[in-house]
């Protein structure tokens, strides 16, 4: 479970998050709505562990851990996963290595066994099959020269093999065409599960056709202004964020 | 700087405790004293038992060295060097190291565990007395063990026609071979180092292919357990004649350490009509401690002849160690479509500084020259490409492709890219390209979000960047290499 209580946070010297208040029970999916600049992508880095920002008060725990006390690896060791929105390349270093090393990071820290080579390509092309993704992906360089869909696809099947239990998608259906949103949802939908949970940072509504949630807020000026079903979402896209702002003013 | 001065007197002071301590007899006998003059050379040429035309060879270069100014124009800072104050002869073995593993620095262990070193050549590399009575042991093994796989070694490599063996023995028992070849790929008054070295050096490697031969192992395991006390001034001359092959690896991904501070070495390498000789170093001598205290000073002229046609000579090198590195491995393509290749990852971290490159110098038309530099720089360094592509006007259509690309940890460590480009033949095609890059925060916290740790982050980052010359070096070692150059920057970031 991610509980967090009047979390606020700034960069530099401009507060972004004002009070976040929001608990997501383990088996639920969250979505997280609201206008440009109103904190969405700040929450998920603060929550694994960016630099950048500065955490001024408040708390957050996933599953009784501090999370804010822990360095970005050992959150994902957790099983905290963020998918990028404009996912990082890194030239000269092969997904597929990169992959294992991350899943083998990982496993080290559950004090699981490292697997080689073989085993893991095995596994990734089970998992790049099922996701309709060409077995190339794991040849080339981590999202060097990629496309934008391509991309994020690379940060869903990265999430199928590290198996987070907690899921942070940021903006992953932006850019995406029908085909490839679907693949999104899938991806997420297959985590699905007693021991997973997901916050699901998106400006559209399609995406949550195929990936119900439990839950959906509204987060405006860092903090969060309404919550609701997934019939809240459905609401937002008629009527806007213009009747929240003028609320809020 | 202080720094040098403290060290000439440590070593000053583990020399002269050595006398007082170490051998029992001949004292004298083990070393030369201190300085240079032509007394010293006579006597270095007689305990190595050379021919006259050897001698007279040596002080030709002492000769030219005392004329000789030592090169300002590299972008390295250092103290004078006392040339008088140091010993030019010295019996090997007779090193005055630590009595065991208990006296070794345990940052230095640290780092031979990580890379994986068997524990008995840890021993070795540290520098640890293999006289002590403690590590008779270690040493007898190593000793062992480098003598029967020598031997192996020797049995495959004649059978082949292969002659692989010390420079020292070459000049007595091959004396037509090396005379024939020796200092015409380096003359003697080269550079001040080149000449130094001609005048002093005492041990290294001589090599000969015959016609039609691909020697049939790579030369390298053999050296590295021989790569201890290679000494100061080393010199190595590999010779593959037509139609003939050869892989030669020099160095180990273990830091070295070494009483003498200043190494300068001279390799040349001769390739005829379609031979090809790949040259591999890794170099990782101790770069000193993080204010720079100590390192080896790595002066090396390092020069190939393609004389054939077709012939092809490849440099490939990996840099990480010594306080300063100045070093152009090069390639004189004389042979008409012959190949020169250099391929090179230099590392500088905490104060080190390195100023290393190549020259191409196109003579043969059709000749043609690829150049990687990957040139990493960490903490308070500096780190220079510097490289010359030189068309003659008998280079009808010879090429060249240059890519230099630095990347910067850090923002108080310096990259430096300098190439010189002289073309007078119309025909010709010199190509540049660099780049500029630094580690990026966003690609740091992407790995780390994904479970790496900020050091295994830093290493896979700087892999991918080291990836075109890494491919470059044999497979085994290659993986070493890859674990060196994530060892070398540790501590680098955050």
């Amino acid at each position: 479970m991610l509980e967090i209580h009047g979390l606020t946070a700034c960069i530099g010297d401009k507060e972004i998050l004002k009070g976040i208040d929001l608990t997501v029970p383990q088996g639920e999916v969250h979505a997280i709505m609201g206008p440009n600049g109103s904190g969405k992508s700040t929450l998920g880095y603060v929550l694994s562990g960016r630099e950048d920002y500065t955490v001024t008060g408040g708390t957050a725990t996933f599953n009784g851990l501090d999370l804010l006390s822990m360095e970005p690896e050992e959150r994902a060791a957790a099983g905290v996963f963020l998918a990028f929105q404009a996912p990082i390349e890194l030239p000269g270093v092969n997904n597929a290595n990169f992959l294992r090393t991350a899943l083998n990071a990982i496993r080290r820290a559950h004090g699981e066994s490292e697997l080689d080579a073989v085993q893991f390509l095995k596994l990734a092309r089970a998992e790049t099959k099922r996701l309709h993704m060409p077995d190339d992906m794991l040849k080339r360089n981590v999202n060097v020269g990629f496309s934008g869909g391509e991309k994020k696809r690379n940060e869903v099947l990265q999430m199928a093999l590290l198996r987070p239990k907690l899921a942070i998608l940021d903006e992953t259906d932006s850019g995406l065409d029908i085909d490839a949103l679907k693949i999104v949802a899938d991806g997420v939908n297959a985590l699905r599960g007693p021991e997973f949970s997901a916050l699901v940072i998106t400006h559209h509504q399609r995406l949550l056709d195929h990936l119900v949630p439990t839950r959906v807020h509204v987060l405006l000026h860092g903090r969060i202004v309404r919550s609701g079903g997934p019939e809240l979402a459905k609401e937002l896209e008629k009527s806007g964020y213009a009747s929240l702002i003028a609320e809020a003013a | 700087m202080a720094a040098e001065t403290e060290t000439l007197q440590t070593v000053q002071a583990l020399t002269q405790s050595g006398y007082k301590w170490g051998f029992e007899t001949n004292v004298e006998m083990e070393f030369a004293p201190k300085g240079l003059n032509e007394d010293i050379i006579r006597l270095i040429s007689a305990r190595k038992e050379e021919p006259d035309w050897m001698l007279e060879w040596r002080l030709k270069a002492f000769a030219a060295w005392q004329q000789m100014q030592e090169p300002q124009w590299a972008r390295v800072e250092h103290a004078p060097i006392d040339y008088q104050d140091i010993h030019y002869y010295a019996a090997p073995k007779k090193k005055v190291g630590p009595k065991s593993l208990d006296e070794v620095d345990p940052e230095l262990l640290a780092m031979y565990e990580k890379l994986g070193i068997p524990l008995k050549e840890r021993a070795i590399l540290a520098g640890v007395d293999p006289d002590s009575v403690e590590n008779r042991q270690i040493a007898v093994d190593a000793v062992f063990d480098s003598v029967s796989v020598a031997t192996t070694f020797k049995e495959t490599l004649s059978k082949a026609g292969v002659i692989f063996c010390p420079i020292s023995e070459a000049i007595r028992d091959h004396s037509d071979l090396v005379k024939q070849y020796l200092g015409t790929v380096v003359p003697v008054s080269d550079n001040f180092f080149a000449a130094l070295n001609s005048a002093v050096f005492t041990d290294g490697s001589f090599v000969y292919i015959p016609p039609g031969v691909r020697c049939p192992m790579e030369l390298s395991t053999y050296f590295r357990i021989n790569a201890r006390n290679t000494g100061q001034f080393e010199r190595t001359l590999i010779i593959a004649a037509d139609r003939s092959y050869v892989s030669y690896l020099e160095g180990c991904t273990a830091p070295q350490r070494d009483e003498n501070q200043l190494h300068a070495a001279v390799v040349e390498l001769v390739a005829m009509d379609d031979a090809q000789i790949k040259y591999s170093t890794v170099q990782n001598w101790y770069p000193g401690d993080a204010n720079g205290k100590g390192g080896i000073y790595n002066f090396v002229t390092k020069r190939g002849a393609c004389r054939g046609a077709r012939s092809k000579i490849s440099w490939t090198q990996v840099e990480t160690g010594s306080a300063i590195t100045w070093k152009y491995p090069s390639c004189v393509l004389l042979g008409e479509d012959s190949v020169g290749e250099f391929y090179s990852v230099a590392v500088t971290n905490n104060h080190q500084q390195a100023d290393t490159g190549t020259k191409m110098i196109h003579v043969g038309k059709g000749s043609r020259s690829t150049i990687v530099s990957k040139g990493i720089s960490a903490g308070h360094s500096n780190n220079t490409y510097r490289g010359l592509v030189r068309m003659t006007p008998t280079a009808k259509d010879a090429r060249n492709f240059t890519q230099c690309d630095s990347l910067l940890i850090g923002d108080k460590c310096g990259a430096h890219t300098v190439p010189y480009i002289e073309s007078r033949n119309l025909t010709a095609k010199v190509e540049h390209e660099a780049t500029t890059s630094k580690i990026a925060d966003d690609q740091l916290f992407y790995c780390r979000q994904r479970g790496l740790s900020e050091e295994d982050a830093v290493g896979l980052i700087v892999n991918g960047f080291c990836k075109d010359v890494l491919k470059e070096l044999p497979m085994e070692f290659a993986v070493e290499a890859q674990k060196l150059l994530a060892v070398s920057l540790e501590g680098s970031v955050g």
